[in-house]
């Protein structure tokens, strides 16, 4: 039923060909034009070539960038998943008082507008971790603000874990009289773990790739790979080497998640949403 | 599950949640009430509805709906887009190469944002690819704009009508089809409706995303306005008005959000 044929199904195809190309059409180009041999883009490229690539690779901006992405994002993931399994394991295993409010507080990181999170991030930096603590924005505030919105990351895939879990291990466990904490390192953790590493990769990915808060968060001495490409997007004589450091971070970006569809499967994939 | 509360378990995420999150939230919204000094542009705690109101009258009011209108032409491209892109992937496509173009629609999901935007210059620009091929640009500005962000949202709005799609029963479309019922009609009449709550769940990202969107606008966007480039040029000079400005965009949200609920959306999310 409902199997279009004919005329209709090759209508049908062409529109999926079209939006195919849509999606694919600009990420080829930006792959291509690091190669292109001209400083200046014209379409199509005259000439190619991998110099670019060489000077991106030696040049101390973009290096330094990638060090503070990678800083970050391990930061922010291990926050996220001390916090995130603890929040998952409180809410799936237990049911008390102000449960629900919980559950929305750990959402309203992402489902809020990065820049209203940024702005309150970045006002709370100013007017409390500066002058009190003598905190400024860097890399400590990029983990921060990163750190609260991949707690909801680690928490999906964890939560999606236990309650395919189950309890009935964990309480064959306690029955064979295990206290709680041994039956988290010898039951519980081992049948997390995947999920976990799952989870991690996807908050690093997240994280290596954000750039709404981060403007507000991190100081003008330390950008992540995004603000370094942000800040010199417009600038005509760091344009070839902003295209090779494009095509670094969408293989980057592709990277973690892929990895963590191999390990956690479809469960892994839809969380990121 | 026991019926207890785990303070140890909530002890640390709350923390952080409560003073790191809710507490900055709560200070930036008690902001959009303060006001600003014209002179020392030093921020004046106090209680005024001055920033609304100048959010009421003209250029600001003119952004709002500006944003408002590109977020609903985004939308409705998208949705525009995606259903019979994902009607091809679910009905269309033979059963063991569905994984595959679903695979092919989520990778650029989770390619960098930034670069997804940034792509879209060597697009549109003068001389771009665009102009090359088709004989013609939009420029940077509206058009380019709703362009750009219907290209990032569009696998957010694939994603959950697709999965409407699979969760169609078969055996309603053999009733419309045993009822008389041609292909466009059962298509119309019991495809539609059904998807519904997918597609509305759809909306709720590019909606929102649209909305408080200013790193695509500030690329492809040149020197068009909406209300997170609002919020980024009022951050340094007057914050209370910034404030202001991202009080709404979260008031507009939790509107859509509530008149979506009724639609069965959030449980599709």
């Amino acid at each position: 039923m409902l199997r279009p044929t004919g005329v209709v199904r090759w209508a049908l195809w062409a529109f999926a060909g079209f939006v195919l190309a849509f999606v694919y059409v600009p990420l080829i180009v930006v792959g291509i034009n690091s190669f292109n041999r001209d400083r200046t883009f014209g379409w199509p490229p005259a000439g190619f070539t991998t110099q670019w690539w060489q000077t991106a690779l030696t040049a101390p901006g973009p290096r330094e960038a990638l060090v503070t992405s990678v800083y970050a994002g391990l930061g922010a993931t291990v926050i996220a998943l001390v916090l995130g399994t603890l929040l998952s394991l409180a809410l799936t295993r237990f049911d008390f008082f102000g449960r629900s409010v919980v559950n929305l507080l750990v959402v309203l990181p992402i489902a809020l507008p990065g820049i209203v999170t940024g702005l309150a991030l970045q006002s709370a930096i100013s007017n409390v971790l500066t002058p009190v603590l003598g905190i400024s924005a860097g890399l400590f505030t990029i983990i921060v603000g990163h750190a609260t919105f991949c707690i909801v990351v680690i928490f999906n895939n964890v939560t999606a874990r236990l309650r395919r879990m189950g309890t009935s291990l964990e309480l064959a466990s306690a029955d064979l009289g295990a206290g709680p904490w041994t039956t988290f390192r010898r039951v519980t953790f081992p049948l997390l773990r995947s999920a976990l590493v799952a989870g991690g990769l996807l908050a690093f990915g997240l994280s290596f790739d954000e750039i709404v808060v981060t403007t507000f968060t991190a100081g003008p001495g330390t950008p992540t790979l995004p603000i370094w490409i942000y800040n010199n997007l417009f600038r005509p004589t760091q344009a070839p080497v902003v295209n090779v450091v494009a095509v670094v971070l969408v293989v980057l970006s592709i990277l973690p998640v892929w990895l963590a569809q191999r390990i956690g499967g479809r469960e892994a994939g839809a969380s990121r949403l | 599950m026991k019926r207890k509360t785990p303070y140890g378990l909530l002890a640390a995420p709350l923390l952080w949640l409560v003073v790191a999150y809710l507490g900055a939230l709560a200070s930036i919204f008690a902001t959009a009430f303060f006001t600003t000094d014209s002179f020392t542009n030093e921020v004046v705690p106090g209680f005024s509805l001055d920033n609304f109101r100048a959010l009421a009258t003209g250029t600001y009011a003119g952004i709002v709906g500006r944003t408002l209108l590109i977020a609903a032409l985004v939308t409705v491209l998208c949705v525009g887009l995606a259903v019979p892109f994902a009607f091809v992937m679910a009905r269309v496509v033979p059963a063991r190469w569905r994984s595959v173009g679903l695979a092919l629609v989520l990778v650029p999901l989770w390619a960098s944002y930034l670069v997804k935007a940034y792509a879209w210059r060597a697009m549109l620009q003068p001389e771009g690819v665009l102009e090359r091929t088709l004989g013609g640009t939009p420029g940077y500005g509206f058009v380019a704009v709703v362009l750009t962000l219907t290209y990032l949202w569009l696998p957010y709005m694939i994603l959950p009508v697709y999965a409407g799609f699979e969760r169609l029963p078969e055996s309603h479309l053999e009733a419309s089809a045993d009822l008389g019922g041609s292909d466009w009609a059962t298509f119309r009449r019991v495809v539609l409706p059904a998807l519904g709550p997918s597609i509305a769940a759809g909306t709720v990202f590019t909606f929102s995303l649209s909305l408080g969107d200013y790193i695509a606008v500030s690329i492809v966007g040149g020197k068009l306005q909406m209300l997170g480039t609002a919020v980024l040029q009022n951050n340094v000079l007057d914050l209370p008005f910034a404030a202001a400005l991202g009080t709404v965009s979260v008031v507009i949200m939790v509107i859509y959000l509530v008149a979506m609920r009724r639609t069965g959306a959030l449980e599709n999310l």
